[in-house]
């Protein structure tokens, strides 16, 4: 075959593919725009994007939910919280999902009035990795944000000492590793030791992305990144999800609470932050919940949330929407457990119930 | 459109955008010097490291190895490139990094350790880790170009130097000479993969937006910031930044581009040039 | 005077022992360093692979899943990207250097350049919001235009290396025998790059079927098989860099393994495209 004739036939093969390919698209549009009506009885599929954190649970739910009912094709895309916000904002998504609840400007730009609706709780754990050391470490939050701001530079700093006076730790420089992406994770971290440590709040304040301490430590992208850091990394320090914790078998520190106990991180002891804040959560559900009250309350948990319009374009999609968000949070929260997602407190499932019943059609209720 | 839309950083920061230090968008600083430096440092480490090292590969393949050895190379070259820059980047966190952080670094502190460039702490992750990733991820490249490039230079003309009495090594000088300006290229297209990369730098290079003399100490690149923060901003004047370094990144891939090709340019245009041709 | 010639002699043969055994060490170095990096690939990846893996789609962890629909997904936005991609390039190629010696082809040089240089990443945002905004949703096609935008200053600008090199005499020759000066472009220099112009299009598709940033903000993901460009689309890259970041030693596991089968199919692309261009000569 020559070289021409191989142009020639890329040339034939090209078109053909293109007037195909362009005939599958507009055939595809005509019955699947964007605000037109689903017709009732086909398959509905359901586009939801955003925080990567709830992502294993996300995609158990919709796996789940395809066998509780065949006609709902659920389909999440973890690519990250702010993602997840711009994703409902621009319409790209049909439920939007975040760990850190959207901000009061961010709300008003958008086009309808957006629900957060809080699905599990989740929790931020200090991982480390010191070579002989068994026993948990334990630290409070003066201490970790100490590290992060490289007034303690060593891991046999007496303040160190002072809280695991059975530890021995090495004299060796201490790597703290953060997150270099805009994330929940640091947002959760950072409102931690905002609240408890002036120093903290007036240096480097609470963020998705707050402006850590030049030629302190170094940053990497999403938690694997950090993991992986850490993982690797002699003498660090990182914060990372329960879930990447867990999963991982990482060490973790058992961190100070308001009530002044250590605790270390587990779904009991992030139940009971939650159990801890719920009189103080605000009528639109947005709400950070670290440093709650409580003995047994983890320090730095948080939820996570799916974000909808109150108001849905599509009548079919919409019912889908809220009965998806009904089943998840009612009998999907068991499927939590094995992938250390805590359940919602029954006090909240009563008041999502309320924010499920107001999303409407057209001023019709959905959820009948 | 990118230029309208950095107006908000543009005229509150002016000139001094390219020249500040810090990069606080929590305090709405925005400062792109450190994230200038690192982009250009890491390439330029890439680039040193990959190019001599690809004329290297790309001469042994065209002019030296039988076919039968050359080809089975130059396919797995080539699959070099083909690799996810994800799987680059856990292979530096991985195998990388702990080299680094074990043999390399305490190596080069020890032989050459009286320049600034080598000292500071070891912690395998840094500028210098960035750029030596990168310089494999642009050594297939800048490889398979040179070697196309190589091939292409007519037979003939090897056949007259060799029958002029060249040894190998003279008449391969006289093949490079003539391909300079492919070479050339083919460094261009290396360069340019090396500064837009974004994510296997990103995992290996510390991402703090510092200016140090040492190659240990982490850095950022304005690839790696834009990968890590453009899809998550949502605050206008943090966006606005975000562009406008992305315009920044414009400027030196172009002023770097400049420099490749001077320099190819004035290697090629010696006196081995000008007698040969 | 017969003393300084053999020196010099000399000199000139160690010089040229030195630098061939430098170019071998050359070689072998980045031999080498491909071998370390697809051995790790494979150790890594080698367990997870099954015929399941391959026709499956994900699946929530610890249920299996696969990259069934990301092969596809993969190849359709691939093909889209190079029938959009290859014809602009190899044209503007052939443009800058048989037509290109004057201002405008060198900004059209810069141009290439400057693009080349551009973080895919930037690539995504602009197809994010010059498509994806006005079509209201991610889609397979905002992927592929996304995968051509980076595919066509390559190829440009190796097309235009390659064709450079074809000698002169060729197009005078043509020329001579009257032939118009498209014709000559046409017919007589494009073949005679087509192995190094092929090379370059080899090189851009393969970089683009590593790109992971430019798709994530374009054709996002799916869970689903897909057969239609206006949809979300999955790809290897996107589902290896979900699989790469996941908590679950499982999930990493597939990630090495779905990089396994995208270098085997770079690989076999690569022979294909080799073979088919090597004939001629």
């Amino acid at each position: 075959m020559t070289f021409k004739k191989t142009v020639y036939m890329t040339m034939v093969i090209a078109v053909v593919l293109t007037v195909i390919i362009g005939a599958g698209c507009s055939g595809q549009k005509m019955g699947d725009g964007q605000n037109t009506t689903t017709t009732a009885g086909s398959t509905i599929q359901l586009q939801g994007s955003g925080a990567t954190f709830p992502k294993p649970i996300y995609e158990k739910w919709a796996s789940e939910y395809g066998k509780v009912n065949p006609t709902v094709k659920i389909d999440y895309q973890g690519n990250g919280s702010g993602a997840g916000q711009k994703a409902i904002l621009a319409k790209t998504s049909d439920f939007g999902a975040s760990d850190d609840p959207m901000s009061d400007d961010d709300l008003k730009t958008a086009s309808g009035e957006i629900l957060h609706i809080p699905t599990v709780l989740g929790a931020v754990v200090i991982t480390y990795n010191l070579d002989g050391v068994k026993e948990p470490l334990k630290l409070s939050a003066q201490t970790i944000s100490d590290i992060y701001l490289g007034n303690v530079k060593k891991w046999n700093d007496e303040k160190i000492k002072a809280e695991n006076p059975d530890v021995t730790l090495p004299d060796a420089d201490i790597l703290p590793v953060y997150r270099a992406d805009a994330s929940g994770t640091s947002a959760v971290f950072t409102d931690f030791l905002s609240k408890t440590v002036p120093e903290w709040k007036q240096k480097v304040g609470m963020n998705k992305q707050p402006s850590w301490i030049t030629g302190v430590g170094v940053g990497a992208k999403g938690n694997d990144g950090v993991m992986g850091q850490v993982k690797q990394t002699p003498n660090s320090i990182g914060y990372v999800e329960l879930t990447f914790a867990k999963a991982n078998n990482l060490p973790t520190a058992e961190i100070k609470n308001k009530a002044g106990k250590f605790v270390s991180a587990s779904l009991d002891s992030v139940s009971a932050a939650a159990a801890g804040s719920v009189a103080a959560m605000p009528a639109d559900l947005r709400t950070q919940i670290t440093n709650a009250d409580g003995d047994g309350a983890y320090p730095i948990s948080s939820y996570t949330y799916i974000l909808v319009y109150k108001d849905q374009t599509d009548a079919v999609k919409g019912k889908a929407l809220v009965d998806f968000l009904w089943w998840a949070t009612h009998d999907g929260e068991k499927f939590g457990k094995e992938l250390h997602y805590a359940p919602l407190p029954a006090d909240v499932v009563k008041k999502v119930e309320g924010k499920i019943a107001s999303i409407t059609n057209g001023g019709k209720p959905l959820r009948q | 459109m990118m230029v309208e839309n950095s107006m908000p950083t543009l005229s509150r920061f002016g000139i001094g955008f390219l020249a500040g230090m810090e990069w606080k968008p929590a305090q709405e600083e925005f400062g792109a010097l450190p994230f200038i430096y690192g982009t250009v440092v890491s390439s330029l480490i890439a680039v040193l490291l990959a190019v001599p090292v690809s004329i290297g590969v790309a001469v042994f393949l065209v002019e030296q190895a039988p076919k039968s050895v050359a080809r089975p190379i130059a396919f797995m070259v080539e699959l070099l490139a083909a690799i996810p820059s994800v799987v680059y980047g856990l292979w530096g966190i991985f195998v990388l990094a702990p080299f680094i952080r074990e043999y390399l670094g305490p190596f080069l502190q020890t032989s050459l350790g009286f320049l600034p460039l080598f000292q500071g702490r070891l912690t395998g992750i840094g500028m210098l880790t960035g750029g030596i990733i990168l310089a494999l991820m642009i050594t297939p490249i800048v490889t398979a170009v040179v070697r196309d490039v190589l091939e292409a230079v007519p037979v003939t003309q090897r056949e007259a130097a060799l029958a002029l009495g060249a040894t190998k090594w003279e008449t391969t000088t006289i093949v490079l000479g003539n391909a300079a300006s492919g070479i050339a290229g083919s460094v261009v297209l290396g360069l340019g993969r090396a500064i837009g990369e974004t994510m296997a730098v990103t995992m290996v290079i510390g991402n703090s937006p510092q200016i140090s003399a040492s190659l240990f100490e982490p850095a950022n690149t304005i690839a790696s910031l834009l990968a890590a923060n453009f899809a998550e901003a949502t605050d206008k004047l943090y966006l606005s930044a975000l562009i406008e370094i992305g315009l920044v990144l414009f400027l030196v891939t172009f002023v770097v581009n400049a420099l490749a090709k001077l320099l190819i340019m004035s290697v090629a245009s010696g006196p081995d040039r000008a007698k040969h041709t | 005077m017969a003393s300084t010639g053999t020196s010099l002699h000399n000199r000139r043969k160690l010089v040229n022992t030195i630098m061939a055994s430098l170019t071998s060490v050359c070689a072998l170095l980045v031999t080498l360093l491909l071998l370390l990096i697809i051995g790790y690939i494979a150790v890594r990846g080698i367990s997870s692979l099954s015929i399941q893996f391959l026709i499956d789609t994900p699946k929530p962890v610890g249920e299996g899943g696969g990259i069934g629909n990301a092969i596809v997904g993969s190849v359709m936005m691939t093909l889209f990207a190079s029938v959009i991609g290859l014809p602009v390039g190899i044209a503007a190629g052939v443009y800058l250097s048989e037509y290109g010696r004057n201002w405008y082809g060198n900004i059209g040089r810069f141009v290439a350049d400057t693009l080349i240089g551009i973080p895919s990443i930037i690539v995504g945002i602009f197809i994010y919001t010059a498509v994806v905004l006005p079509m209201g949703r991610q889609s397979g096609l905002a992927g592929s235009l996304a995968l051509a935008v980076i595919i066509i200053p390559i190829v440009a600008r190796t097309t235009e290396e390659m064709i450079r090199l074809v000698p002169n005499s060729m197009r005078e020759g043509a020329l001579a025998l009257g032939a118009p000066h498209w014709r000559v472009s046409w017919n007589i220099v494009l073949p005679a790059a087509a192995s190094g112009i092929a090379t370059g299009a080899m090189l851009a598709i393969a970089r683009v079927t590593g790109e992971t940033a430019p798709l994530l903000f374009t054709a996002l993901n799916s869970r689903f098989y897909n057969y239609y460009l206006d949809q979300p689309m999955s790809s290897l890259t996107v589902q290896i860099f979900n699989y790469a970041t996941g908590p679950f030693e499982v999930e990493h596991a597939m990630a090495w393994a779905a990089t396994l089968v995208l270098v085997a199919a770079i690989l076999v692309i690569n022979i294909f495209v080799r073979t088919l261009t090597r004939k001629r000569y």
